[in-house]
């Protein structure tokens, strides 16, 4: 079972209490009248779909009800951390200290 | 309550022994769905009649209603049946924004109690169950329905289920209690 930390509840759960919802930080454009059908069609379907490091929208669904953003890898299934939904896109540095203090706390974790 | 159509009223499975496991719907009661800023927490908690808790999965008990906080701006809220309709009369009067909706109907409760309780819940919920603070509560999955869990002491759960789900839940805790009370 895989444990993801919800940053709303400040506790780990279980997968089964969570869907998935998207590449994360794409912002809808201001003013979609002035894009082209291109432009508008990358909004809506283009995503980056990498091999490595995601950043991508959760939703503790069947929890808090709250939508919040996770970096996971998408070979290794793994959670680097997880953030508030809002807060800007956590920088490398971020993301490594997320994970060490994340090993730690895996070993007092509160359901 | 529409006492007629209550799928568990007066239901209880014995399990082995009373002291292992006993498994039984919970009286009715009065259930209200609150969703209000939590800066306005203070105020909710004096029309509530008692405080709200303050943190996700916190539970505060006081003279027979009991609120607990399942999400950042959402409260369960509980209370004697007779107490109902003052409850809506207090927040009618509440100057704050907020959303009160009457789910009294919508769910039931099953009390699940004894030494063999966690081990009975571990058999449908994917969290560690022994590892839930007394006097918590959140919103997870039971096999595949969503409910309500919350712990009222080491060894006494309650779950509250949607009642269109709640068949469902008592069938499974019917199959766990007959595997505990055989010892398998
Ligand atoms: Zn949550």
């Amino acid at each position: 079972m895989l444990l993801i930390r919800c940053p709303y509840c400040e506790a780990e759960r279980p997968e089964v209490e969570f869907t998935y919802a998207g590449e994360a930080h794409i912002a809808r454009p201001t003013n979609p009248s002035v894009l082209s059908d291109d432009e508008w069609r990358d909004f809506l379907f283009i995503r980056s779909n990498p091999r490595g490091r995601h950043f991508e929208r959760w939703r503790h669904m069947h929890g808090c009800g709250r939508f919040f953003n996770a970096v996971r890898d998408t070979v290794t299934d793994k959670f680097a951390m997880t953030y508030r939904a809002g807060a800007p896109r956590p920088s490398d540095e971020e993301i490594a200290l997320a994970a060490t203090s994340a090993a730690t706390r895996a070993k007092d974790a509160r359901p | 309550m529409l006492l007629a159509n209550h799928p568990l009223l007066g239901k209880t499975i014995p399990g082995d022994t009373a002291s292992r496991l006993n498994i039984r719907a919970a009286d009715d009661t009065a259930r209200f769905s609150l969703r209000i800023d939590p800066a306005a927490v203070q105020s909710a908690g004096t029309a509530f009649g008692a405080p709200l808790p303050t943190r996700i999965g916190g539970m505060v008990e006081a003279g027979g209603r009991t609120a607990l906080q399942l999400g950042p701006d959402e409260w369960m809220l509980m209370a004697p049946v007779a107490e109902g309709d003052g409850i809506v009369d207090a927040f009618s009067a509440l100057g704050e924004t907020h959303s009160l909706v009457d789910v009294g109907h919508r769910e039931v409760g099953i009390l699940v109690e004894g030494e063999a309780a966690s081990l009975a819940l571990r058999s449908a919920i994917a969290f560690d169950i022994d590892a839930m603070p007394v006097g918590t509560g959140c919103r997870t999955i039971f096999d595949k329905a969503q409910i309500v869990l919350i712990r009222e002491d080491k060894t006494r759960f309650r779950i509250e289920v949607w009642r269109s789900f709640a068949d469902h839940v008592w069938g499974l805790l019917q199959a766990v209690s007959r595997e505990i009370a055989l010892g398998i």
